[in-house]
């Protein structure tokens, strides 16, 4: 971690006067969570509407009539047949095949709207800029804030805001006016929750959080409980369940490769490391990204070595912890192929234990996306 | 005194000589966040002063038990390990983790644990 002060997102004053536990992610000081908790804040989320602050993932615009087909040299994502309004989930990649980062992006009537990782932004922007600048205009968003609004709530708790809202289906998106503030929201997440994160000016973001929490559905929540909603939802986290030495195959994320990039598609390739993916998805690959539930109580997280009844190595734990609506140990892990099969038990070493695990179909709780 | 503290944030009380009771301090629990998970030892196992006696988990993170004193565990807190959340509502009391019979070396080592004043003193400065 580098020394450098850390910055704060635009809603910081108000974590401090909701009481949150502020702790330091990706170079910002960010709320853990707040006096509720951790496991009263997931099940807030689960059971009515959630706000989270995210306002310090990167957003960026690309403006220009070639944009689409050049995030397309970047992605193995079909990007220019998303049509305006539409969302869609995406990565990076590298030579390799490798994850640099995993994104959203959204078409907009007059540009497309790139959401990334905070820990990844200054890397993702430079990327963007280097590769593609010279075809389409990269536009960092640094004077916008993010807003996430996640649970079964929060679409008639935002709908009387905006009512529009409530028309939009999961992944796609629309400015709306809500509250006064001049938003573009979205219906999507990373809670396996209905939800919508919201796009904001920094200096509106205050009231528009002000306005959500003041509805009885809503409750603040913080990167806690985010972490241990988005596991319970099988979703992925940068740097730990994916990263540059995992490829999109492995980590079992094709279904975000529409068949238009794929070998024998329209536009297939042409993006970084599009022989390896192409290949790997052809041939299979050796280890790949499963999901893990234990037989027993105690927790397993991220680096537990998982073992076969002999004792051989199979993998290793990437993400991990009680899970609060399951109400179990619940893991992703990379296994090696043969062993990645469903309800194939498997062990964690834990503190020179052994704990029983079975290899478990993802989301470990159910989607509840509003699809219309 | 009859309750000593470590820089662990652990307390220990030793009113009853041959099963002093151990548990973590509300600064500990608050620090950790809800309780999910504890590890106990088991009963009649020897552990000296420091050595790893247990874990307590929260969903976030886990937190190693240190042994205060020397000695052996005589009982640990079953109604704790049913419900973990007990060190986060009663962190002194009924959320108590084990009780140990301090060995001879163990009495020295609980003399020189900080009282009240002194944990108190500990958690200002921090």
């Amino acid at each position: 971690m580098s020394d450098a002060p850390l910055q704060h997102t635009p809603l910081n004053e108000l974590h401090l006067e909701l009481g949150a536990k502020m702790v330091p992610f990706a170079g910002y000081a960010m709320p853990v969570s707040y006096p509720a908790g951790i496991l009263a804040e997931h099940r807030h989320c689960r059971d009515s509407a959630a706000l989270f602050d995210v306002s310090h993932m990167g957003q960026v615009r690309l403006v220009g009539d070639d944009a689409a087909l050049a995030l397309e040299s970047l992605v193995p994502v079909d990007v220019v047949d998303l049509a305006p309004g539409r969302q869609r989930y995406g990565f990076f990649t590298n030579a390799a095949g490798g994850i640099l980062d995993d994104l959203m992006i959204t078409r907009r009537e007059n540009d497309l709207l790139v959401i990334v990782n905070a820990g990844c932004k200054d890397a993702d922007m430079r990327h963007l800029q280097t590769n593609i600048g010279h075809r389409c205009s990269v536009v960092p968003m640094p004077e916008r804030a993010l807003l996430a609004l996640q649970g079964p709530k929060a679409a008639a708790a935002i709908a009387r805001l905006a009512p529009d809202l409530a028309k939009l289906t999961f992944m796609t998106g629309a400015f709306a006016r809500i509250a006064g503030t001049d938003c573009f929201a979205t219906r999507s997440g990373y809670t396996g929750e209905d939800g919508y994160e919201i796009s904001v000016p920094a200096e509106q973001a205050v009231a528009l959080a002000r306005a959500l929490l003041a509805l009885p559905e809503v409750k603040p929540a913080g990167l806690g409980a985010r972490d241990t909603l988005r596991l319970e939802a099988g979703l992925c986290l940068y740097g730990h369940d994916i990263d540059d030495t995992k490829t999109p195959v492995e980590a079992g994320l094709t279904w975000a490769i529409q068949k238009v990039r794929r070998a024998g598609g329209a536009r297939h390739g042409g993006y970084p490391g599009a022989a390896v993916i192409d290949k790997q998805l052809g041939a299979g690959v050796t280890c790949k990204r499963v999901g893990l539930v234990g037989l027993e109580r105690m927790p397993v997280r991220e680096g537990a070595i998982i073992v076969d009844a002999q004792g051989h190595k199979l993998g290793r734990v990437t993400s991990g912890t009680l899970a609060p609506t399951v109400d179990k140990p619940i893991a992703m892990a990379y296994l090696a192929a043969n062993h990645a099969l469903p309800n194939h038990e498997v062990y964690a070493e834990v503190r020179g234990k052994r704990q029983p695990m079975r290899v478990s179909p993802m989301p470990f709780a159910p989607h509840r996306y509003f699809r219309g | 005194m009859t309750t000593m503290y470590t820089p662990d944030h652990e307390w220990i009380n030793i009113e009853d000589h041959e099963a002093a009771t151990v548990g973590i301090t509300h600064h500990a629990q608050d620090a950790l966040g809800d309780v999910v998970f504890v590890d106990l030892p088991e009963v009649g196992r020897t552990f000296k002063k420091g050595d790893i006696a247990g874990v307590v988990e929260s969903v976030k993170a886990a937190a190693d038990l240190f042994m205060p004193v020397t000695g052996e565990i005589v009982e640990v807190n079953e109604a704790l390990r049913a419900d973990p959340s007990l060190a986060n509502t009663d962190p002194l009391g009924n959320g108590w983790f084990f009780k140990v019979h301090i060995a001879e070396a163990g009495m020295a080592e609980f003399d020189q644990l900080m009282d009240g004043p002194a944990y108190d003193k500990l958690l200002k400065t921090a």
